[in-house]
């Protein structure tokens, strides 16, 4: 007779308990005596798929950590004989089923008490936090194929997070999010895209992320690791808005956050996408032809208007920086050495991108502003550039005034030792005799 | 035959001899002042006495309590944090994530970078945020009424 | 009387006629070769040039990493005619070793090393091996990122002498790697220590040629077996021609400063990468390039360490040849001359082969 949902839950309990006891007895070894794991031993000699998971714990951070496969599958470890250390009464309860999976991990990693013992700054909310995930949800309605904890951390070869192979490393990420959520046949019946992956990997974040920046976002750094959910439309731009403060709190001041609310345009994404977030340029902004405004704006109506002005001003500072940078170019390929016009170049730059950053408050007046004062710094390097042009014009010419003394110098020379020489060879001829 | 260079005139043209004489001799003395001048000048010290090792960040009593100001260190910026207890802290002002400049928050008591909310402590070190490494403290010491920032020597 | 005269006599009056008498007798033969005898004097003039312009930019300069970079660059933006002064001491370096090289080669072709020269040619290349050194030296010392690595590359060489070669580098590095304490040395080297063994030698190198006379080329002596060649006194033709070579080259300094600044570059940073194509001054480039091509193995010498033997050995060889050519006649007469050709091949030939790739 098949057994009821609580007693499997009873019998679950009791392999959990029994495991737990079995981990309690790991807790009481010495550290630095690798434990008895007769498992280990025994499975390592195998060459099959019975053999793989005792050779991969070798490395995992639970098997360095002093754990034996007891600790997870039940049974005792110090047992030689397979009858002994594999016994349902000792506690073996085998692989255990993937709808089991979160709650056994979190035996141990949900125990405060127990995890301090090794990581005291570890989180220890997991299960809470997965049980809120979409994930989770599902799982506890059943679902199977959505990820638990082995999905995503691994089974035997576990590694803590910082390690640049484990699966959960920031750069490893995408990959392992990748796995079901970038797969259209596995994804198939839940109906939502599969091209998250695709789309972010031609962004700027990925493109940070796989240049080495740790700190680029992930899918984990929107959606959260083990509460993964997608962000509400009202949370979206508080989650971009923990790197980019500005910007956040600049849209907050538009007239696009009280006009997009209502009409469920979310802030952040409307313009720049979710996953395949480009690099921006002043072409997103104005009347052009690939400008985001022109979606909802038309070129004469109030928001293109202020759209145009925006991109007029931003398109003149950037013009003045590049003419700036030109002289200098110039002055520095002639050997006039410009350093200190160069810091107050880039400080002119900085001021462009300010402007960049103030543009979420689409108000014109405040970008020109700060534009302005780009304008001035530009407008400060253009003239030490042609100062140092000058500089050199002024060499040049000092250098022509020396020749033209050293060559009347050296003519001078020549015509005295001309004279000279034939003074003396004229002496010669007469004294040798005027025959 | 020895000859010098003015020994006598001769039959022929000597004051053309010493003409060209007198032109060499002052064409040569010209172009020793023309050497002169630029030496001169040379030795003299320019106004902007002090290389800019060693730089002046601000005089004595500029800045506040718990502020700071941007300075010129080199070609890079640099930033002075003048601490609630009325000490010094200068740091390059270059943030170590993307090279923005950053700043001081007065409330927080710490040095912001606006670009990606990167946050460090006034030892340098990083607090929050994506920077990856601390930022390059400098010395600062008091000189008269000048307070002068140099960065150490690393070898 | 002529203020001139008047100095004389009061010269005479005092160090009686024979002290620079020897200037004031001296001759210099008159020959189809005379033009290259204008060569030794043009490289006193160019060393001239760099000690005196040395000693302006010593006001300046501070040999240490952290401020020597800044001090250049002030020197070039802030010190008034900076930029000339450092232009012209670069300058002058590159046209130094280019006119001392042209005054060793076409004495040597002229054999002007014979009987009773040979001390003057081995003092010669003393010299010339010591402004080999104040190059090299003086090119660290900006700090810049060029010349960090060039210097980390040259140096790197000097371990491949057999023995005493990790000693060598020590010493010359002033520890194991290119630091501080290297740009210390160098300058130790470049403002002191070469200066010092140049003046000796300078001194010694000058006194020889006045003792002996000017030398004059075979070719010519055989031309005049029965009559005196022909001469003209040093005081005023030779020297007046002297002179004027010396404000041409002034005029080309000065130009080459200007229109051709000599830059600066971007401050070393030595935990930094090696910036790709990395080279010693054109003056190196043959050895360099030469060193880069010998196979890894010749016979059973390591490669680099061949190469250095062979550059050590050709150098003590050059320096030896008045000994070993002793007598222009016989077989072997035209070999040193034959070697000679092949070294300036070489040399031109590497050199371009090494700017080129």
């Amino acid at each position: 007779m098949p057994a009821t949902s609580q007693q499997w839950r009873f019998l679950l309990m009791l392999a959990v308990l029994l495991v737990a006891g079995s981990s309690a007895r790991a807790q009481s070894r010495d550290i630095g005596t690798p434990p008895v794991d007769t498992c280990r031993t025994c499975h390592a000699q195998l060459d099959d798929r019975l053999g793989e998971p005792a050779k991969q714990f070798a490395d995992d951070i639970h098997g360095t950590r002093g754990m034996t496969c007891a600790s997870c599958h039940g049974g005792d470890p110090r047992e030689e004989d397979m009858e002994k250390s594999m016994s349902r009464a000792r506690g073996f309860r085998g692989v255990p089923k993937r709808s089991e999976i979160p709650q056994l991990c979190a035996t141990c990693h949900s125990d405060g008490a127990f995890m301090r013992a090794y990581n005291p700054s570890l989180r220890t909310d997991q299960l809470s936090q997965y049980k809120t995930s979409v994930h989770g949800k599902r799982l506890a309605a059943g679902d199977t194929k959505v990820a638990v904890c082995s999905d995503c951390h691994g089974i035997h070869k576990i590694r803590a997070a910082s390690s640049p192979i484990s699966n959960v490393h920031p750069q490893q990420i995408p990959a392992t999010c990748g796995r079901c959520h970038g797969d259209a046949e596995y994804m198939k019946p839940y109906k939502i895209p599969t091209d998250q992956m695709a789309g972010y990997k031609t962004s700027v974040h990925y493109e940070k992320l796989s240049g080495g920046d740790l700190a680029a976002p992930t899918c984990v750094t929107c959606h959260g690791n083990h509460g993964a959910t997608p962000p509400g439309i009202s949370s979206v731009e508080r989650v971009c808005g923990t790197c980019h403060v500005f910007q956040e709190q600049l849209f907050d001041q538009s007239p696009h956050k009280a006009a997009w609310a209502p009409m469920k345009m979310s802030s952040c994404l409307t313009c720049h996408g979710n996953h395949a977030i480009k690099h921006t340029g002043d072409f997103l902004i104005g009347t052009g032809k690939d400008s985001i405004c022109m979606t909802c704006h038309a070129a004469d109506d109030n928001g293109g208007k202020v759209a145009s002005q925006i991109s007029t001003v931003l398109a003149g500072l950037d013009k003045s920086l590049a003419e700036a940078g030109a002289i200098l170019d110039s002055a520095e390929q002639k050997g006039m050495e410009v350093g200190e016009a160069r810091v107050t170049l880039s400080t002119a730059h900085e001021k462009l991108i300010k402007a960049r950053v103030d543009l979420h408050t689409m108000n014109s007046a405040r970008v020109e502003e700060t534009t302005k004062a780009g304008e001035k710094l530009a407008q400060q390097v253009n003239q030490d550039g042609v100062q140092a042009l000058a500089e050199y014009a002024f060499r040049r010419k000092g250098l022509a005034l020396s020749l033209f003394a050293i060559a009347f110098v050296v003519i001078c020379l020549w015509l005295l030792i001309r004279n000279l020489e034939r003074r003396s060879a004229g002496e010669e001829a007469g004294r040798s005799g005027g025959s | 035959m020895a000859k010098t260079v003015s020994e006598g005139g001769g039959p022929e043209q000597p004051g053309r001899r010493r003409v060209l004489g007198f032109l060499v001799g002052s064409g040569v003395m010209a172009s020793f002042v023309s050497f002169v001048y630029p030496i001169l000048s040379f030795v003299l010290p320019p106004e902007s006495g002090e290389l800019d090792a060693d730089t002046v960040a601000a005089k004595a009593n500029e800045l506040a309590a718990n502020s700071a100001k941007i300075f010129r260190m080199g070609n890079r910026p640099g930033i002075l944090v003048r601490m609630a207890d009325g000490n010094y802290k200068a740091f390059s002002a270059v943030c170590t994530h993307l090279n923005c400049t950053v700043q001081y928050r007065q409330r927080e008591h710490d040095v912001w970078c606006a670009c990606h909310n990167g946050v460090y402590n006034l030892q340098g070190g990083v607090v929050s945020g994506p920077p990856p490494k601390p930022l390059e403290e400098f010395a600062v010491h008091a000189r008269g009424q000048d307070i002068v920032v140099t960065r150490e020597s690393r070898t | 009387m002529p203020p001139f005269l008047m100095l004389r006599d009061w010269w005479e009056e005092r160090f009686g006629t024979e002290l620079f008498s020897f200037l004031w007798h001296k001759q210099v033969p008159r020959h189809k070769h005379t033009i290259w005898y204008y060569l030794g004097g043009m490289t006193l003039f160019l060393f001239m040039v760099q000690v005196v312009t040395g000693i302006l930019l010593l006001l300046y300069y501070r040999p240490s990493p952290t401020e020597a970079f800044e001090s250049v660059q002030f020197i070039m933006t802030k010190v008034k005619f900076g930029w000339l002064i450092r232009g012209i001491h670069a300058w002058a370096a590159n046209l130094l070793i280019l006119t001392a090289m042209l005054h060793m080669f076409s004495t040597f072709f002229l054999k002007a090393y014979r009987q009773p020269r040979e001390l003057t040619w081995v003092s010669g290349c003393m010299l010339f091996f010591l402004f080999l050194g104040f190059g090299f030296s003086g090119y660290l010392l900006p700090w810049n990122e060029l010349a960090f690595f060039a210097t980390k590359v040259g140096t790197q060489m000097m371990a491949a002498v057999p023995v005493i070669g990790n000693w060598l580098l020590t010493f010359f590095r002033g520890g194991e790697e290119v630091t501080g304490a290297t740009l210390t040395r160098f300058f130790g080297f470049h403002v002191a220590i070469f200066p010092l063994l140049t003046t000796m030698l300078l001194g010694a190198h000058l006194f020889l040629v006045q003792y002996f006379g000017m030398s004059t080329p075979i070719s010519v002596e055989q031309a005049h077996k029965d009559k005196p060649v022909p001469t003209y006194a040093f005081i005023p033709n030779f020297l007046l021609r002297d002179i004027m070579g010396w404000y041409i080259a002034l005029g080309v300094l000065a130009a080459l400063a200007a229109i051709f600044p000599w830059e600066l570059g971007v401050k070393a940073d030595p935990f930094g990468a090696t910036p790709a194509g990395i080279k010693p001054e054109w003056y190196f480039l043959f050895m360099f390039q030469a060193l880069k091509k010998i196979p890894g193995h010749v016979l059973f010498i390591e490669g680099e360490q061949f190469g250095v033997l062979f550059f050590g050995l050709g150098a003590a060889l050059w320096m030896l040849v008045p000994f070993l050519d002793r007598k222009q006649e016989g077989p072997l007469k035209r070999l040193p001359a034959v070697a000679g050709g092949v070294i300036v091949a070489f040399i031109i030939v590497m050199t371009i082969w090494a700017w080129r790739s």
